[in-house]
């Protein structure tokens, strides 16, 4: 009671003191602000904050969401028969969002563009079934998105931005206590930091690439089902899609039930491909199915080494090039043909997925025949560095001649002058 | 520098000295008038490449169709559209710089490596592709199509 | 050789051939122990004419535009036969001339040659000196790489600092407010026919001036020779001096093409105007030392702009050079000394900023 009444002398003090605070803001006079920046957390809303979020921006208030009535004072402003609805329940909230995100003549006042099956599609999604039986700990509308300082999606600082992503959805699924009772992993996102994919987002920047929400739904969030994985890494990766469905591992993965590319390249933790996935050796994702000295076991074997010929022929290129580079000689055709070579290589990688030694076996050999033409580019470069320098050479001895003999010429006049 | 004492100069001196002088002086003339003269001789390929290249012949593509060549130092695609208009692009994906290539079931330019799009214009629609492919000017001077770099603004 | 005789007869017969070089046969130059360096200015015309030659060879396959240029530097150097020569061989002696210049300008400032009456030769060859850095930095924009580009739009850029008319000279130089093909354009005019035009009528003025007043001995020598009239000694132009310059430039020509194989110029990377500078841009070495004093120069000097304040130094400077002689004749032996310290200033000052150019991160 002691408590309550000190709150009130308080509130009523800076109220007198704060009003003109809350006109600066250039806002309509809003009671629930006037009071509510100036509690503590958890309820703390201060005009400020809620100035960034885009519904204020937008021309609603506090009662838009919480009901009440933000023109009268005091408590009178959280009345019930103002339709005060005090803070709302996170069973609620898809609900509550919903009510005007999902109204297709409603959101069309503000933004034609902007979709409005959220609701539809949470309702399909883990989080929003497991709310229907009652989990609460689980994400709603709000935990994503924000709350009092919501910012639009493009906003580099929304936390549903790209870039952000994954960070808001770890703040639960990385944590294992909080995860406890769900019987998921909660290492996708140390994983994922450390995949391409993730340096593709956030070091070189390209925000086309995946994130949690690209491959899992971002409102419908789901994992996908073991059949259809491929379906969701043929979106971007189309080339290895073709060939994987036509190739001899697509009906038996399917008949194994095994999640598609998953099986060798991981979900979280894709790092870059490299040429020991193939062959036999430590990392070889082959001989998690295949037994040595069967006929896939020999055929993967020649992939690899055609990979690796490859390889090391565009490189020997590369390095005679750089020699001739260094001793001055221009070599920017063949640089351009080294592009072109490593184009191959990629392909053949490519095509590793289709299976067939004899399909990779072409790329191997075009890439193959351009490598060998640069090497013989650099070859033919460092051959003329050499004539340069036979060139040179016999031009300076026949200076050194001339000199000599203007020396001894003029040292044989001025002896007899 | 100092003048030496006279004294008498041997024939076998003498010799020396002037075999060594002419000998030498032509010797050196021939080292620089060589390669003068053969700069001068233009060489086989008069093209340099770099602003104007003719990039096929007027027979050489059908409608829907496409045809990658080099443009200085980077590759560049000539297509011709369904109404037979001439339409030139850079050929280096915006993305990932991989080469794209024309798909004619599509009418669209199309990049293999993570299925970026562009139309026609090099705009990038759709995918991965940041920003649209350089667009280049084409004309056709008698049966050579010929590609330039868009003139300098 | 009788061929030889008979040519020079008739050529003799209307031209009074014997008349005409006469002079020369008779022309001398004094012998002592710092006589060495009175190659340097012969070295500098040797490398100008090589310049002069080697650019009228690349002028057969260079194109002046912003489009074109570098492509066609690049087809000099991998296309044409030799091409790699000739335009190596014009980078490096440009370099090798700007520096020859500046040591022929030094040793003439140590050896006191600059005195009466030889106050015409050393401004027309200071005023040669500019228009050899002239000649530097147009040419250095002509292949149209991404450090070419950068360069002259920060050289520019810095003339546009000087008062008055600054603004209007950076526009003058540039063709326009940026740097662009216009700029190209007005350089490769400036390079191959403004620059020639003038450096070629000075020259022949300052080879007519040394022709007229004779080679300057220095002061000390001249005392000697003054105190022992028998120690003086002269040698003729013709053959002696002349065989032994022609020893020199051979040298030279040797080490030319010795750089241009061994150590072939750069082609660099085609300028994007659109791209942002690369980090490191910095000029040729010969203009470093300007470059890292208008870098370490405070921003404000009492109330003026440092960098104005240094570039309106440097403008002095170059005046007060072009008219040091007329400096030499105050107070007793006042003014010699000022030279002399100005000029070990000047080149330790010139040297030491240089390194600290290129050692400096």
């Amino acid at each position: 009671m002691d408590m309550w009444r000190n709150k009130r002398l308080r509130v009523l003090l800076w109220l007198i003191l704060g009003m003109p605070l809350a006109g600066a803001w250039g806002q309509a006079p809003n009671s629930c602000l006037d009071c509510h920046s100036v509690l503590d957390a958890p309820l703390q809303v201060t005009p400020e904050q809620f100035s960034r979020d885009v519904h204020s921006q937008k021309g609603l208030d506090c009662a838009s969401c919480h009901g009440g009535d933000p023109k009268k004072t005091d408590m009178e402003a959280m009345a019930k028969g103002a339709g005060f609805r005090g803070k709302i329940q996170r069973s609620q909230i898809p609900g509550l969002c919903g009510h005007c995100h999902s109204d297709g003549a409603y959101m069309r006042q503000f933004n034609p563009s902007l979709r409005t099956d959220q609701l539809s599609q949470y309702v399909t999604s883990v989080h929003g079934k497991l709310l229907a039986k009652g989990d609460v700990k689980v994400a709603v509308c709000t935990d994503c998105h924000g709350v009092h300082d919501l910012r639009a999606p493009r906003n580099a600082q929304s936390k549903v931005y790209p870039l952000n992503i994954a960070q808001t959805c770890a703040r639960c699924h990385a944590n294992a206590a909080y995860m406890k009772g769900h019987a998921i992993p909660t290492d996708q996102f140390a994983k994922y930091s450390a995949s391409v994919h993730h340096e593709a987002l956030a070091v070189r920047g390209d925000l086309s690439a995946p994130t949690c929400t690209t491959c899992h739904g971002n409102h419908g969030a789901a994992p996908p089902g073991v059949g259809s994985v491929q379906n969701v890494c043929s979106t971007c990766h189309v080339f290895q899609d073709q060939m994987f469905e036509k190739s001899t591992h697509k009906a038996a993965f399917q008949a194994a039930s095994l999640p598609g590319c998953i099986v060798c390249h991981s979900n979280h933790d894709i790092s870059h491909p490299t040429d020991a996935k193939l062959g036999t050796g430590p990392q070889s994702v082959c001989s998690q199915c295949h037994t040595p000295g069967d006929d896939c076991d020999q055929a993967t074997k020649e992939m690899l080494s055609g990979l690796t010929r490859l390889n090391g022929a565009i490189q020997e290129a590369d390095r005679i090039l750089g020699v001739a580079e260094s001793s001055g000689m221009e070599v920017s055709e063949a640089r351009l043909e080294e592009d072109q070579a490593h184009d191959s290589l990629t392909k053949a990688r490519v095509t590793i997925h289709s299976f067939r030694k004899d399909l990779v076996e072409q790329d191997i050999e075009a890439g193959l025949k351009i490598a060998a033409k640069n090497v013989q580019a650099g070859k033919d470069a460092l051959k003329e560095r050499d004539y340069r320098r036979m060139g040179l050479g016999f031009s300076l001895v026949a200076i050194a001649a001339v000199v000599l003999g203007l020396w001894l010429y003029i040292r044989k006049t001025e002896q007899t002058a | 520098m100092k003048s030496q004492e006279s004294s008498v100069v041997q024939p076998q001196r003498r010799r020396v000295v002037e075999i060594l002088l002419g000998g030498g002086l032509f010797a050196s003339v021939v080292s620089f008038l060589y390669p003068v003269l053969r700069y001068l001789v233009p060489p086989a390929v008069a093209d340099l490449g770099g602003d104007e290249v003719v990039a096929c012949k007027t027979g050489d593509l059908k409608p829907n169709s496409a045809k990658i060549f080099r443009f200085g130092n980077h590759p560049a695609m000539v297509l011709m559209t369904e109404d037979g208009e001439y339409r030139a692009l850079s050929a280096t994906c915006t993305h990932l710089s991989c080469t794209v290539q024309y798909r004619n079931d599509l009418h669209q330019v199309w990049c293999a490596c993570h299925n970026g799009l562009y139309d026609l214009n090099g705009r990038n629609v759709s995918g991965p592709p940041p920003r649209p492919l350089d667009a280049f000017q084409v004309h056709v001077r008698g049966d050579e199509v010929v590609v330039s770099r868009k003139r300098e603004g | 050789m009788r061929a030889l005789a008979r040519v020079r007869d008739w050529l003799d017969e209307r031209l009074d051939w014997a008349a005409l070089i006469a002079p020369l046969r008779h022309k001398t130059v004094p012998i002592h122990r710092l006589s060495y360096w009175y190659f340097l200015g012969g070295i500098t015309l040797f490398l100008f004419l090589i310049q002069v030659g080697t650019g009228i060879l690349l002028l057969l396959y260079y194109r002046a535009s912003a489009n074109e240029a570098f492509e066609s530097v690049q087809y000099i150097m991998t296309r044409v036969q030799f091409g790699w020569l000739i335009r190596s061989i014009h980078s490096w002696s440009a370099n090798l001339m700007i520096f020859t210049a500046f040591a022929h300008m030094f040793s003439v400032l140590f050896l006191r040659a600059y005195r009466k009456p030889r106050e015409l030769t050393w401004i027309s060859g200071m005023l040669l000196l500019f228009l050899t850095l002239g000649f530097g930095f147009s040419g250095y924009l002509l292949p149209w790489n991404t450090l070419a580009f950068f360069a002259t739009k920060v050289g520019t850029e810095i003339t546009g600092q000087v008062p008055v008319i600054g603004k209007w000279l950076m526009v003058f130089l540039r063709g326009g407010e940026e740097v662009t093909g216009a700029t190209l354009t007005r350089f490769f005019g400036f390079h191959v026919a403004v620059l020639p035009g003038i450096v070629t009528l000075l020259i022949a003025v300052h080879l007519a001036l040394v022709q007229r007043f004779g080679i300057s001995v220095p002061p000390g020598v001249e005392a000697e020779w003054k105190a022992s009239p028998g120690a003086a000694r002269q040698m003729k132009f013709f053959p002696g001096f002349f065989l032994r310059e022609l020893m020199a430039w051979y040298i030279a020509l040797g080490v030319l093409g010795a750089l241009a194989a061994i150590l072939p110029w750069e082609l660099g990377t085609k300028a994007d105007p659109f791209a942002p500078a690369p980090a490191g841009i910095r000029p040729e070495w010969y203009f470093m030392f300007m470059f890292q004093t208008l870098k370490k120069i405070p921003a404000r000097i009492w109330f003026v702009d440092g960098e104005l304040l240094g570039i309106l130094a440097f403008g002095a400077a170059g005046l007060v050079w072009l008219l040091l002689p007329f400096f030499d004749n105050l107070g007793r032996g006042r003014g010699r000394r000022m030279i002399l310290g100005a000029g070990i200033f000047a080149l330790a000052y010139m040297a030491v900023m240089t390194v600290y150019g290129y050692v400096a991160k």
